[in-house]
């Protein structure tokens, strides 16, 4: 065997070991960590309180979950079993407000989506607390939060689970979340 | 030694032929067709295949002497031609025969398949990700049962399955009962059974369908036309009210907790109808889509952690406490 031949056989099996890397596309965490139980406390929603406006406090699974393909996708299905889809339509909104723009009436963060639909807000929407386990209450707010195109590009899934009337995910135009609602501008968003 | 392990192994491979999920043991008119298709198979390509090696042998053999065989000056040809002239024409026809039989009997046979025979039952069954809905249509609204992972036939009787899903592909198929049928997102596929012998069978997802396509099971009993009507009866009714003390703290945290967002139970609040239906959950065999036997243990493992039975279930791990978990059990094994 020659030598330049031996020198392509090696670079072929590099390249090919440095493909499969490729593989592990994402961890599918299916079960919840037990710290996953506990939703993001002390969320402020408005900006009359005394001293300084709180921050608003960062819960580490919210990167964790707006960050996955699986818990996006799951999130969709959710939406549609948990009835999301019955106020808020496709997203386009009808009885509740539509979640595809990028106004947020109570903050467009994961944190802030997640306390929004575990403690209900005024005009409709119900509080969802112990109705939907946390860990799916996360998923469902990385959906939501897709549906506007705020949503990293690497973790969108292409493909919904199931038959949807919805365009993919990773297809969405990205709109900048708008800061002219008061709990958004005070919620200590790092954009 | 050898000999013995071949004979044991031999002996343990024919108990394959026989059960609640094998082909080989039709109990109805479709599996029986279907079985006389694969008996045909068997024979034809059997005999072929034992010929094939027959004449490969004896060219072999006949080789040895081939030397000898000069060719004919004028015409060319050899001693051997006009005998390989006719076993050609012999082996042309052998084949012609066999195709002939394959092909009569599988297009007899998929006639058959297609015909579902007079008053057929109707049934709908839809695939989810990892369990089966099936839907009983009666004469009236309030006759159409509604039920999960467990199929009850009338032996006897024709019933024609509607099949559907609701997320991906999946495939119906009960061997002692017939061939597969896909269910396929968006469209209705059919598929005719006849079931003849009362007995219970096994049903299985024929078509990767997800993390848990294996555990995607569901349980068949084939019954007498009057037992049937009996558990059709009993399946209209709504669930009882519990009296015991724990029962009623379980439909109150069940009620309260997530289990009623997906399941429903007929006469109460519970409505839900993404998950399986729990209305007679204790008259099932099995849980969970054949995954584990319908028992107290079963129950409450599955309850407390799904993710860890069936890792991928959309079934969500729902936080409860021992006492509300016990509950919740006693309340489900209440519903007969």
């Amino acid at each position: 065997m020659g030598q330049p031949r031996a020198m392509a056989l090696g670079t072929t099996a590099l390249v090919l070991a440095l493909a499969l890397g490729g593989c592990n596309r994402e961890h599918r965490a299916l079960q919840p960590k037990p710290a996953a139980e506990t939703g993001p406390k002390g969320l402020t929603l408005t900006q009359l309180h005394a001293g300084q406006a709180a921050p608003m406090p960062s819960d580490p699974r919210a990167k964790e979950y707006a960050g996955n393909a699986q818990h996006i996708a799951n999130g969709q299905t959710y939406y549609m079993w948990f009835n999301c889809v019955g106020c808020h339509f496709n997203g386009g909104g009808g009885i509740g407000p539509p979640l595809m723009d990028a106004e947020w009436r109570y903050g467009g963060e994961m944190e802030q989506i997640y306390a929004s639909i575990v403690q209900g807000r005024p005009n409709g929407m119900p509080a969802f607390k112990d109705k939907i386990p946390e860990a799916q209450v996360w998923e469902i707010a990385a959906y939501v939060k897709s549906l506007s195109g705020d949503v990293d590009r690497l973790a969108a899934p292409s493909r919904p689970e199931a038959m949807r009337a919805t365009g993919p995910i990773n297809n969405q135009n990205r709109q900048e979340p708008q800061k002219g609602d008061p709990a958004a501008a005070t919620s200590g968003t790092t954009r | 030694m050898i000999r013995t392990v071949a004979i044991v192994l031999a002996a343990l491979a024919l108990c394959a032929c026989s059960g609640f999920q094998t082909m080989l043991d039709p109990a109805g008119d479709q599996a029986r067709d279907i079985d006389v298709v694969w008996k045909t198979m068997l024979v034809v390509c059997g005999v072929m295949y034992v010929l094939v090696l027959g004449f490969l042998a004896w060219a072999l053999w006949r080789a040895r002497g081939a030397g000898r065989l000069a060719p004919d000056p004028i015409t060319g040809e050899t001693p051997a031609d006009p005998q390989l002239r006719r076993s050609l024409t012999g082996w042309t026809a052998l084949i012609a025969a066999g195709l002939v039989v394959l092909t009569t009997v599988s297009f007899l046979v998929d006639r058959s398949l297609a015909e579902a025979g007079p008053g057929p039952l109707k049934i709908k069954v839809t695939g989810n990700q990892w369990w089966w809905l099936i839907e009983y249509e009666g004469d009236l609204p309030s006759e159409n049962v509604l039920t999960a992972n467990e199929l009850h036939l009338p032996a006897g009787r024709p019933a024609v399955i509607e099949l559907r899903a609701n997320d991906v592909i999946h495939s119906f198929w009960v061997p002692n009962l017939s061939g597969k049928e896909d269910l396929i997102p968006g469209r209705i596929n059919y598929i005719a059974v006849t079931p003849r012998r009362i007995g219970d069978f096994r049903g299985q997802c024929a078509e990767f369908c997800g993390l848990q396509h294996a555990k995607m099971a569901f349980d068949v009993r084939v019954d007498t036309q009057k037992d049937f009507e009996a558990w059709m009866r009993r399946q209209t009714t709504s669930a009882a009210n519990p009296t015991d003390a724990r029962a009623v703290t379980g439909k109150q945290v069940f009620n309260s907790k997530a289990c009623v967002m997906c399941h429903r139970i007929q006469g109460t609040d519970a409505g839900g109808t993404t998950g399986p239906d729990l209305t007679h959950l204790k008259s099932r065999r099995h849980i969970a889509a054949g995954t584990l036997p319908n028992d107290r243990g079963s129950l409450q493992a599955w309850i407390a952690d799904p993710q860890g039975i069936k890792p991928g279930t959309k079934m969500p791990r729902v936080p409860l406490s021992a006492d509300e978990l016990n509950a919740v059990v006693a309340y489900l094994e209440t519903l007969k």
